[in-house]
């Protein structure tokens, strides 16, 4: 889970790495009276989970109150990197003298943690490792020692930040690590990381992602800080329902057991819509939804609901590889989820193409034929029955 | 031969005593493997199916001999386990659990290379197979017959469909690697373990979007792999930035992407199937001669 920028700094501030004051605003009033109650100028910044929201015309000095309902005013609503602004971030402006960068990320390649320090902050840390890499240092930590004052020391030499101020980037260095640790983040940066003319390191910008698997430890956190507004409102529901759903913008419907091989259904069906051509209208998978290795007639039929309840959805691919779970129960999984889905009053109209394969798949599919439900077709290999879900979606979901 | 696991290997199993953990243990032992005990410390002394349940995973050892360890504990208390089974020694640990937290998984995955003596296969995977010697995990074994290909997969029902395609020449080892971000046995080490199998003549291996393994994988089969190597990478339609089931699997910006691992191994002279279908073609194709 991606936080946005007020998150990300009110957890800074939880674990004491110095941040500035800031409230969170949804109308123009409110970020006047939020800038009134900070005293003094203010920043007023857009929160979407995007970079490049400066360019964008998302950040904005206000001098004034008056001007921070100004800037809030053009700023709500606004669209950036295709996220709509429903919340402006008001904090206090900070007289700039240094800008670094900093931050602690997983390291997937070495199984470990890296941090990245850099006396030069300010700009994307993308543009920074392209154009000054012998300014961008990276240190990896190992997980299980961690960070103690003397590595996070280590860390602050190596990206050169200035003597001057060792000491307290060295104290939030640790404190960022407790944040990274203490919150389980694979991502925690700061940039800029920054020191005021006087001599003081302020973390002015943050981006935190938290571990979804860790959920269960940090579950208040996560709920409070979980949101759903920009995300489709049917993957809301199938997360609500336990479904490993993403929404895409097709118009095959797509379930199947196993991550990679929904992953491979959906190019398999991208690449037989292409196939078939169209003009910019070839037909391509309408989501991703792994019903995972049990495939019982529940998950099936809570996953056909899920799919179909996609209007774009013109025909549906039932892809299932009987390993674990074999072929058989498969099929009679899907013969009681139809029929369940029809006694929960769902129209079924649309065409289902199963693929069986694996264990017991003769048998499988022999009660599939059985049951001879008039909108479900059989076709026995992954390719056959992703063109035919394919020609099935063209045609508007007509046999 | 085979890689890792063979008709000797002597398994336990953390967490026999679960649901998963006993209904799978069935399914070992149906397939031929060696279960030797279990492993639940409020559940010492006690059997399933005539299996001795023991404290730890230190005493399971000592008293069967065990080399391998499944762990099907559930995810909170994974890290735990498998802390455990590496502080007792165990030469391999097969961490089926989805869904663990990845910085327990940093954590034991580091741990385990300072004590130096257990690797690690998982987490989030569906185990290995040795068809016909032995079974550590969920991989159906009945799919496929004994044979001389050898399969690494990130993804397990990518890996049982593959070794359905070509059960009719069959496989020395099937490696299930699994899809979360940080794992224990990589595509490399595998790669590297087929290569010095005799029994072992060709290798598929199945990737995935997120992270650069294939990438790095490429790189390790220009200098080091001599065997004929057949790929197949799922998700080019994955959109940027949304995580596809797998923990591990998701385009980050324009990194991860599943075009550009297939550029990375056909780079390298592996060749790589439009989809699973072709790419089991492809390898009956190179071992038939056809």
């Amino acid at each position: 889970m991606d936080l946005f920028e007020w998150q990300a700094k009110e957890l800074f501030g939880k674990y004491g790495v110095p941040v500035t004051q800031q409230v969170l605003a949804t109308t123009p009033a409110e970020a006047r009276a939020a800038a009134e109650r900070l005293g003094g100028p203010v920043m007023v910044k857009a929160q979407v989970k995007a970079g490049g929201r400066g360019k964008a015309g998302g950040v904005k000095f206000a001098a004034t109150p008056d001007d921070a309902e100004r800037h809030a005013q053009a700023i709500l609503g606004m669209e950036i990197k295709g996220l709509t602004v429903h919340n402006v971030l008001i904090s206090e402006a900070a007289d700039i003298g240094e800008e670094y960068y900093f931050s602690f990320l997983l390291d997937r390649a070495n199984r470990a943690y890296l941090a990245m320090c850099s006396a030069e902050g300010g700009m994307e840390i993308e543009q920074l490792a392209v154009e000054k890499p012998e300014a961008l240092a990276r240190v990896p930590v190992d997980p299980v020692a961690g960070v103690d004052e003397a590595k996070a020391r280590e860390i602050a030499a190596k990206g050169a930040l200035p003597e001057s101020i060792r000491d307290q980037a060295v104290d939030v260095i640790v404190k960022l690590w407790d944040v990274f640790t203490g919150e389980e983040a694979t991502l925690v940066e700061v940039n800029p990381l920054v020191q005021t003319p006087d001599g003081k390191v302020l973390a002015l910008d943050g981006k935190v992602t938290l571990d979804d698997n860790a959920d269960f430890r940090h579950k208040e956190v996560h709920d409070t800080y979980r949101d759903n507004s920009a995300t489709d409102p049917i993957e809301v529901r199938a997360k609500e329902k336990g479904l490993n759903y993403v929404k895409l913008e097709g118009s095959v419907g797509i379930i199947g057991n196993g991550a990679g091989l929904v992953m491979s259904t959906l190019d398999v069906v991208a690449y037989a819509g292409a196939d078939l051509g169209g003009n910019g209208d070839a037909p391509k998978p309408a989501n991703f939804l792994d019903i995972g290795g049990g495939a019982s007639a529940e998950v099936m039929a809570n996953g056909l609901e899920i799919v179909l309840s996609d209007p774009s959805v013109k025909s549906v691919f039932v892809n299932v590889f009987g390993g674990i779970t074999a072929c058989d129960a498969v099929a009679n999984g899907i013969v009681s989820a139809l029929a369940m889905l029809e006694s929960r009053g769902e129209a079924l109209t649309r065409p289902l193409v199963v693929r069986l394969d694996g264990n017991n798949a003769e048998e499988g599919r022999r009660i599939l034929t059985e049951a001879a439900h008039p909108l479900v077709e059989q076709v026995d290999t992954m390719d056959g029955a992703a063109r035919r879900a394919a020609e099935l979606a063209k045609a508007g979901g007509r046999a | 031969m085979a890689i890792w696991l063979n008709e000797s290997s002597r398994i336990v199993v953390q967490g026999m005593t679960g649901a998963e953990g006993t209904k799978h243990t069935r399914r070992m032992v149906a397939s031929g493997s060696q279960i030797v005990g279990g492993v639940n410390p409020r559940k010492a002394g006690t059997e399933v199916d005539g299996i001795p349940v023991f404290a730890t995973v230190g005493e399971a050892m000592k008293e069967t001999g065990a080399d391998v360890s499944v762990v099907f504990v559930p995810p909170a208390f994974a890290k735990d386990a498998a802390i455990e089974a590496i502080d007792a020694q165990i030469p391999l640990l097969v961490v089926i659990t989805e869904g663990i937290p990845v910085q327990d998984s940093a954590y034991f995955y580091a741990y385990s290379v300072e004590s130096g003596s257990t690797r690690i296969i998982g987490p989030n995977c569906p185990g290995i197979i040795s068809p016909g010697k032995s079974n550590a995990g969920i991989i159906p074994a009945d799919i496929t017959q004994p044979g001389r290909i050898g399969l690494v997969s990130k993804s397990g029902t990518l890996t049982y469909q593959m070794m359905y395609e070509l059960r009719d020449i069959g496989f020395s080892s099937c490696v299930g690697i699994g899809g979360d971000p940080v794992i224990g046995t990589t595509h490399i080490d595998c790669l590297r373990a087929f290569q010095d199998d005799p029994e072992t003549d060709a290798i598929v291996m199945i990737g995935e979007i997120g992270g650069d393994a294939e990438e790095r994988a490429a790189d390790f089969i220009k200098s080091n792999v001599t065997k004929p190597v057949v790929g197949y990478v799922a998700g080019f339609t994955a959109p940027e930035g949304k995580t596809m089931g797998h923990a591990g699997a998701i385009v980050s910006g324009s990194s991860g992407t599943a075009q550009a691992k297939k550029e990375a191994l056909e780079a390298v002279g592996v060749r790589v199937g439009k989809t699973p279908s072709e790419t089991a073609a492809l390898m009956r194709d190179l071992l038939t001669g056809s």
